[in-house]
């Protein structure tokens, strides 16, 4: 188990340099630059200067190499824009990010799994229809929109929760966009959970454990629920990265402060080493979760080994 | 010294300022602003950034040494009791304030302005405001690095500061937006103060969740007694106008900034019609045209692309009311603007005529530069282009972000773009932007060259009487109508929702949402209490 912590973490360093050089690069050809979003009347002059000072006139690979080393002592650099060490910057913002996320996984998972669960074991019927047309819905469905409609009767027409921001960071604030974040992966969840179950159910094991006299309920419980959680935790495992691309509209839409927010107001105002430290932290985050997803299918499945 | 201009600035501005409140302000309460321009705000240091988003907060936290005055329609002392001028109209002796306590209790003195102007001068940083305190004597040098101090700031005494200017102009508009907020000089130095920025303004700060929003308590040490009147003062940042909107009709918010959408709706809404606040602001939006792209070098080619427009439909139908018609750069709220003046008519037969004696019967193509901005931007640009094919012009679209706009704005690296400039509240400042000495990158965009304008822009510049100096501006701003170097398209109508228990909301034409907070009060019908 050691080891394939430490070659899989090895494995995660080449990922993390092609994904830093690739934003570096990007981020040094595109048009556009700090000073013309600071303002509109600079002396060019100064240009130059505040250019030189931000190193910005260097060569691209002279950039990258400096950058390289200082992210090497975990320094993320200096915001342009407003001057705050990026590593600061980003942690005011994980913490929003990571409870918006979690939660959106918690709702995903509490409703998305049953759903499919149950859908697979009265397949065709009436809450199989019912449940495959909430999660193709579910899918479907823009967060935009989704968003508005849930802030709409949540908050204007019942008044039971706020309608945006983040107050004190406590549940009735975090719902609504949760639900919103929630809805896709939770659909996505209940479309695989069925498909699953409906696989394992016409296993050669389960047939053998029915033919030995297991009960129902045991046969589901020991041998169908064990062996589609592995999948659960694939599509869980990959739903996570796609929160943390999704997360920015809802962060928009109900004022959330999380990180989503802050990679797109650093790419509109050319703000580069916030850019690139935000794209770093999802990159790592979404390696770190898809490391423990390995490391559960070890745990739920002893058949899968660490060779 | 420009005392008729201001007369009419202050006329109009009364006339905008709408009936007076009645009621006696409450004290305390809760006042629930929003930032409605889209991203989070960009730094608690608002002398970096010169978005609008920041000002909102920056107007409650911070105080310059003038203030915008609604009411009267001009730039008034704020951190001075008086100013004396002599030296022909350069010199200018402040009276400072002696009651201005910074937020950490400590009083303002001459120091800390000269040290503040001095701090935003720093050439290498690119602060936005050194267009402004350029017009300080010395200022320039310190920006390049030839001095340390500006020459032109002298200390008389803690409360007497001497300014010398190199132009005749009003430092008013100078010196009153928040982008020259006045520093506590031994605090402001600190890297600390980025996060825990200290200033002169009636609210102090508490908290900023970035991303989120900013909350700030009433200072009770503000100079100006009996204010502010409310306890507490939030500003959420809600780029969404359909969220807005929601928050609004929830009462979660007390003023709520429109897009057109919205504007027809809330228009037609009985129970929020009456919470409307409209005011013509200080930008002129435009298609600006490259003169040394050579169909554009010639007068008749832009006057026909001002024919060739239907700009009236354009504004019913696609800005949906939301703007005013442009009838040269000057807006509606400047003090010299002139009523009399026309629009372009709506005529593609004229601009064909024009088209063919400047030897285009056949038309062109251009290259259009464009953001998607809903106002100024691709769908405007969408609208124009079967317009402009009607009289043989054929455009082609180049989409680009914002902040790319900007730089290719400002490098001249374009035929033609779409884009909405401050033409205001100063109209010769608004105005110089076209003299042959200002240079591309500040704010000549169109790299306008005319001798005659010139030299009457010139000559206004040193009117010392106001009425002749206002006459000259207008000549200036009809000259400018006549070249065309631009299509002249809308002066924006700012719109904002107002909650009814929020009271003392100012028409501020120089930008809506910049509210001087400490005239802002809620009645106990208020939901924040």
């Amino acid at each position: 188990m050691l080891s394939f912590l430490i070659r899989r973490l090895l494995q995660t360093i080449p990922t993390v340099l092609a994904v830093v050089m690739l934003v570096f690069v990007l981020f040094s050809v595109v048009p556009g630059s700090i000073a013309s979003t600071m303002s509109d009347d600079v002396d060019p002059q100064v240009e130059l200067r505040l250019k030189q000072q931000l190193g910005l006139n260097d060569p691209v690979y002279a950039r990258f190499g400096k950058y390289i080393a200082k992210l090497a002592t975990g320094d993320f650099g200096t915001s342009f824009r407003t001057r705050e060490p990026v590593t600061t910057m980003i942690a005011k913002r994980a913490w929003p990010t990571l409870q918006l996320i979690f939660a959106s996984m918690a709702f995903a998972v509490l409703l998305g799994v049953p759903l499919g669960f149950v859908a697979a074991l009265r397949p065709g019927g009436f809450v199989d229809s019912a449940a495959m047309f909430a999660a193709v819905s579910g899918l479907s469905i823009a967060k935009f929109w989704l968003g508005l409609v849930l802030m709409y009767l949540f908050a204007l027409k019942l008044g039971w929760l706020p309608s945006f921001g983040y107050g004190d960071g406590g549940l009735k604030y975090l719902l609504l966009p949760a639900v919103t974040l929630g809805v896709s992966p939770m659909a996505l969840l209940a479309r695989t959970t069925r498909a699953a179950v409906l696989e394992i159910m016409t296993a050669d094991f389960v047939r053998t454990a029915r033919s030995k006299g297991m009960s129902e309920t045991r046969v589901v419980k020991w041998h169908v629920m064990r062996n589609a959680l592995v999948i659960i935790l694939t599509t869980m495992g990959l739903q996570f990265g796609a929160l943390m691309g999704q997360a920015v509209v809802v962060e928009k839409l109900f004022s959330w402060p999380g990180i989503g927010s802050l990679l797109v107001d650093s790419v509109l105002q050319r703000d580069i080493p916030a850019v690139q430290g935000s794209i770093l932290v999802v990159v790592l985050a979404f390696l770190a979760i898809n490391l423990l997803i390995d490391v559960l299918y070890g745990v739920i499945d002893p058949r899968i080994r660490y060779a | 010294m420009m005392f008729r201009m201001l007369a009419i600035v202050a006329g109009l501005g009364l006339a905008l300022a709408g009936p007076a409140e009645a009621q006696t302000p409450r004290k305390g309460g809760t006042i629930r602003m929003t930032a409605p321009y889209g991203s989070s705000f960009t730094s608690l240091d608002i002398h970096t950034t010169q978005r609008a988003q920041d000002e909102i907060y920056a107007k409650a936290l911070h105080r310059s040494l003038y203030i915008w005055n609604s009411a009267e329609g001009k730039p008034v002392l704020e951190l001075a009791k008086e100013d004396v001028v002599s030296g022909g109209g350069l010199v200018h002796t402040f009276k400072l304030r002696d009651d201005a306590y910074f937020h950490n209790g400590r009083k303002m003195t001459a120091d800390d302005i000269i040290w503040s102007f001095n701090r935003i001068m720093d050439g290498t940083k690119a602060y936005p405001g050194a267009r402004f305190v350029r017009i300080i004597e010395g200022a320039a040098a310190v920006e390049k690095g030839q001095a340390k101090e500006i020459s032109g700031l002298k200390k008389i005494d803690d409360f007497t500061l001497e300014m010398k200017l190199t132009e005749k102009v009003d430092p008013g508009f100078y010196f009153f937006t928040a982008l020259t907020s006045i520093y506590p000089a031994d605090e402001g130095a600190k890297e600390s103060f980025i996060q825990h920025p200290i200033g002169l303004g009636p609210f102090k700060l508490v908290e900023h969740v970035p991303g989120s929003r900013i909350v700030l308590e009433r200072w009770d040490r503000f100079y100006k007694p009996g204010k502010p009147y409310a306890d507490k003062l939030i500003v959420s940042i809600m780029g969404e106008a359909a969220a807005r909107d929601v928050a609004f009709r929830n009462k979660e918010i007390d003023t709520s900034v429109l897009g057109p959408a919205q504007y027809v709706a809330y228009q037609a809404d009985p129970d929020l019609k009456g919470t409307l606040v409209e005011v013509a602001e200080v930008f002129t939006r435009y298609m600006g045209m490259n003169p040394a792209f050579k169909p554009f070098a010639d007068k008749r080619v832009r006057q026909a692309i001002n024919y060739a427009i239907d700009t009236d439909l354009i504004i019913s139908k696609l800005v949906k009311g939301k703007a005013y018609r442009a009838t040269s750069w000057l807006p509606l709220t400047s003090p010299a603007y002139d009523k009399t003046m026309k629009p372009y008519p709506y005529d593609p037969a004229k601009a064909k005529q024009l088209l063919a004696e400047a030897g285009y019967p056949n038309g062109f193509e251009f290259e259009w530069t464009t953001s998607q901005n809903e106002s100024w931007g691709l769908p405007i640009v969408s609208a124009v282009i079967p317009m402009l094919d009607k009289v043989g012009i054929k455009a082609k679209v180049k989409q680009v972000e914002t902040a790319v706009l900007a730089e290719v704005v400002r490098t001249g690296d374009y035929q033609a773009f779409i884009y909405s400039q401050q033409s205001g509240p100063d109209p010769l400042a608004a105005l110089k932007c076209f003299h042959s000495a200002t240079p591309q990158p500040a704010c000549n965009y169109m790299n306008f060259k005319n001798a005659d304008f010139d030299k009457i822009l010139d000559e206004a510049g040193q009117a010392d009487d106001d009425a002749k100096r206002t006459q000259l501006l207008q000549k200036a701003n009809a000259l400018l109508y006549e070249e065309a170097p631009v299509w002249f398209f809308n002066y924006n109508k700012a719109v904002m929702a107002v909650q009814p228990w929020l009271h003392g909301i100012q028409k501020n034409p120089t930008e809506l949402t910049h509210q001087n907070a400490e005239e802002l009060w809620v009645d106990d019908t208020s939901p924040a209490k």
